[in-house]
């Protein structure tokens, strides 16, 4: 089984404030850990697995800049074989729909069975690329993957729906998945893959090394425009209880107990 | 031309919530680029689904076809693309819904057509149509704008406005099954349903809910202390059932359970709109974070901002003082 798994490297924004940039189409992410998308940890775990279970190889794709080598290494100390990561700063990458084309790029030529992608970066949340991406490659997909299973030249997949409800159905070979987070549990890279990871092969390409016409994916060729970014008004009616925390328990509970909650 | 064109979407012989919703958002947006909105169908034996969506005064075009009995992307996408060639809207949208987000990116991509997915907001100014969108778990929002298209397409966030009231019935219109050949590639197999627990969350009277912020499944505890004080059931985020510190059917959100109970304690979530929409139905809402940011504030109706930790052990033991 030959598979690519395309990650990408995002800031944990989850437990600090998000400021902007002057430009007002940026977020200041200077103060954030970064780290790989969830989902997408997911996905190579899943991919790794795989591989274990059939032989075969992984290659990572991220685009991104040099400081998510760190992530991709992380990914080949788990089991993943070789990666390319392409860095080039005239991607229009606020559009979901140029990001594929791209990673269809960084595919395209080679031999694959299988791509899997996250079902959503926890950034931009698009949740957009994978399905896209399969149309560029000409290949099936299936999105919001929390289960496969390989079977001769086809895979069958459960997809996540609403409300717990799963979706069984089952595609032929080559396909691109994108995967849902909780599909396993992603391993700890091993000390000893740690190490090897730093001898495994990591290419970094720009759109010229790939074939790509930076025409074809930048601002230009992109049909939607990122007009600005703005912070929306935290409209909460909540009653803020202050104080040190004791004090904050203590209250908290008054208030409980007298309004009957308890 | 300036139509906008919604696509319904069912499963299991209902319509879904966002189906409604997005008819609150087209018809505004369609009359200020001159045009109308259309609702569009895809189903086998769905005359009581359309007749149902006629009551609001809109227009509905039903492709009926066995091929339609479940969904499949293919086939979607297939008869999406001859609809557009043929109608020519100059919008398509259709829910970010699992379904949603399954064909419209392929869609976009064949039809060399803009997308934008998650759209919260929706206008058309100045012969510009503009969708606002929420990226970083909805501490920031983006206004974009689309160039100048034959037709825009457009996923919509369930559960972000209100249905319109029902209307004055509109007109069925059956359309040709735009299905030529068959799709081989993709194969409906079942649907599994949720699985049930030990606890049912969906009847819990009250819940103590964790998140991420938990950290760890040794730091379970004072959280299981504190719900044993108030008789709660324990339920939690996605990020806390993957993590696997409770059980998968404890999961609040659109893809867990939409729980409705008198007191719920959210403590270490940030309340994404996926988790917000299973909770927000709470008649007490408790939230405790350390983010002054967290968006779970915003459906919060008491807050503490805090490190949950150093509130918990105080919080359970005046409880259990007032309850005597
Ligand atoms: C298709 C799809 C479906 C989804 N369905 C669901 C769903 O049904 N339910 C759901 O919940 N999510 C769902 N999600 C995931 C959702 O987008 C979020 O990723 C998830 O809800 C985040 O969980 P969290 O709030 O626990 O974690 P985070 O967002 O990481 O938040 C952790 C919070 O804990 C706080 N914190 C950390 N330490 C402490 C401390 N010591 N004391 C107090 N606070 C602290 C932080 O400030 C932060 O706000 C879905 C995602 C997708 C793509
Ligand atoms: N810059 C990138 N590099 C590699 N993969 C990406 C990148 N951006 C998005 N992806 C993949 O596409 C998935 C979905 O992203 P999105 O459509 O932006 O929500 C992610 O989980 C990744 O697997």
């Amino acid at each position: 089984m030959k598979t690519f798994v395309c990650i990408k490297y995002v800031p944990d924004t989850s437990e600090a404030e998000v400021k902007l940039n002057p430009d007002g189409l940026s977020v200041d992410d200077s103060r954030f850990s970064f780290d790989i998308n969830d989902a997408d940890n997911y996905a190579v775990e899943e991919s790794v697995l795989i591989k274990e279970a059939q032989g075969g190889e992984v290659t990572v794709l991220s685009i991104g800049p040099k400081k998510s080598d760190v992530m991709i290494r992380m990914a080949m100390a788990k089991g993943c074989d070789k990666a390319t990561r392409v860095e080039d700063d005239r991607i229009a990458t606020h559009d979901p729909l140029m990001v594929a084309r791209v990673l269809a790029g960084g595919i395209k030529g080679q031999e694959f069975d299988l791509v899997m992608t996250g079902c959503m970066a926890n950034d931009d949340w698009h949740m957009a690329t994978g399905v896209a991406l399969a149309e560029e490659l000409g290949v099936n997909h299936a999105s919001m993957v929390n289960k496969l299973e390989l079977q001769d030249g086809k895979v069958k997949v459960h997809r996540e729906l609403e409300g717990g409800l799963l979706e069984v159905v089952e595609l032929d070979l080559p396909a691109v998945l994108t995967i849902q987070t909780g599909i396993n549990e992603p391993r700890y890279a091993p000390i000893r893959g740690i190490r090897q990871a730093q001898k495994k092969e990591l290419n970094v390409v720009s759109l010229d090394d790939l074939g790509i016409d930076p025409a074809e994916v930048g601002t230009d060729a992109s049909q939607v425009v990122l007009e600005k970014l703005y912070i929306p008004e935290v409209e909460s009616a909540a009653e803020f209880i202050e104080g040190e925390p004791e004090e904050k328990a203590e209250k908290l509970a008054s208030i409980l107990h007298k309004g009957g909650l308890l | 031309m300036g139509n906008v064109l919604v696509l319904a979407e069912h499963r299991q012989g209902a319509l879904r919530d966002v189906s409604f919703e997005m008819l609150a958002v087209a018809p505004g947006v369609a009359e200020d680029m001159g045009g109308e909105a259309v609702v569009l169908l895809f189903g086998s034996g769905i005359d009581d689904l359309a007749k149902k969506i006629t009551e609001y005064g809109l227009k509905v075009l039903v492709v009926d076809d066995p091929a339609f009995e479940n969904f499949n992307a293919e086939k979607y996408q297939m008869a999406l693309s001859a609809i557009i060639d043929d109608l020519k809207p100059s919008v398509l949208m259709t829910g970010h819904t699992a379904q949603g987000v399954d064909f419209m990116p392929a869609l976009a991509v064949e039809k060399k057509l803009p997308l934008v997915s998650d759209a919260v907001g929706l206008s058309y100014e100045d012969g510009t149509l503009k969708a606002t969108r929420t990226l970083y778990s909805g501490k920031v929002n983006a206004l974009v704008a689309f160039k100048p298209a034959d037709t825009y397409l457009v996923t919509f966030r369930e559960g972000t406005v209100e249905a319109p009231e029902p209307a004055a019935a509109a007109e069925v219109e059956k359309l040709d099954s735009p299905l030529k050949e068959d799709v081989p590639y993709r194969k409906f197999v079942e649907y599994i349903e949720a699985e049930v627990g030990d606890v049912d969350i969906t009847q819990s009277d009250v819940l103590v809910a964790i998140g991420r912020g938990l950290k760890e499944d040794k730091n379970l505890p004072p959280i299981e202390e504190l719900a044993a004080a108030i008789k709660a059931d324990l339920a939690g985020s996605r990020a806390a059932t993957d993590a696997g510190w409770i059980p998968h059917d404890r999961q609040v959100g659109t893809s867990g359970k939409a729980v409705k109970p008198r007191l719920y304690i959210a403590l270490g979530i940030s309340g994404a709109f996926q988790h917000l929409a299973g909770m927000k139905g709470a008649k007490t809402i408790v939230a405790i974070n350390k983010d002054p940011e967290a968006p779970i504030f915003t459906v919060a109706d008491y807050a503490i901002v805090d490190d949950m930790f150093k509130v918990l052990p105080k919080l359970t033991e005046k409880i259990k003082e007032l309850k005597g």
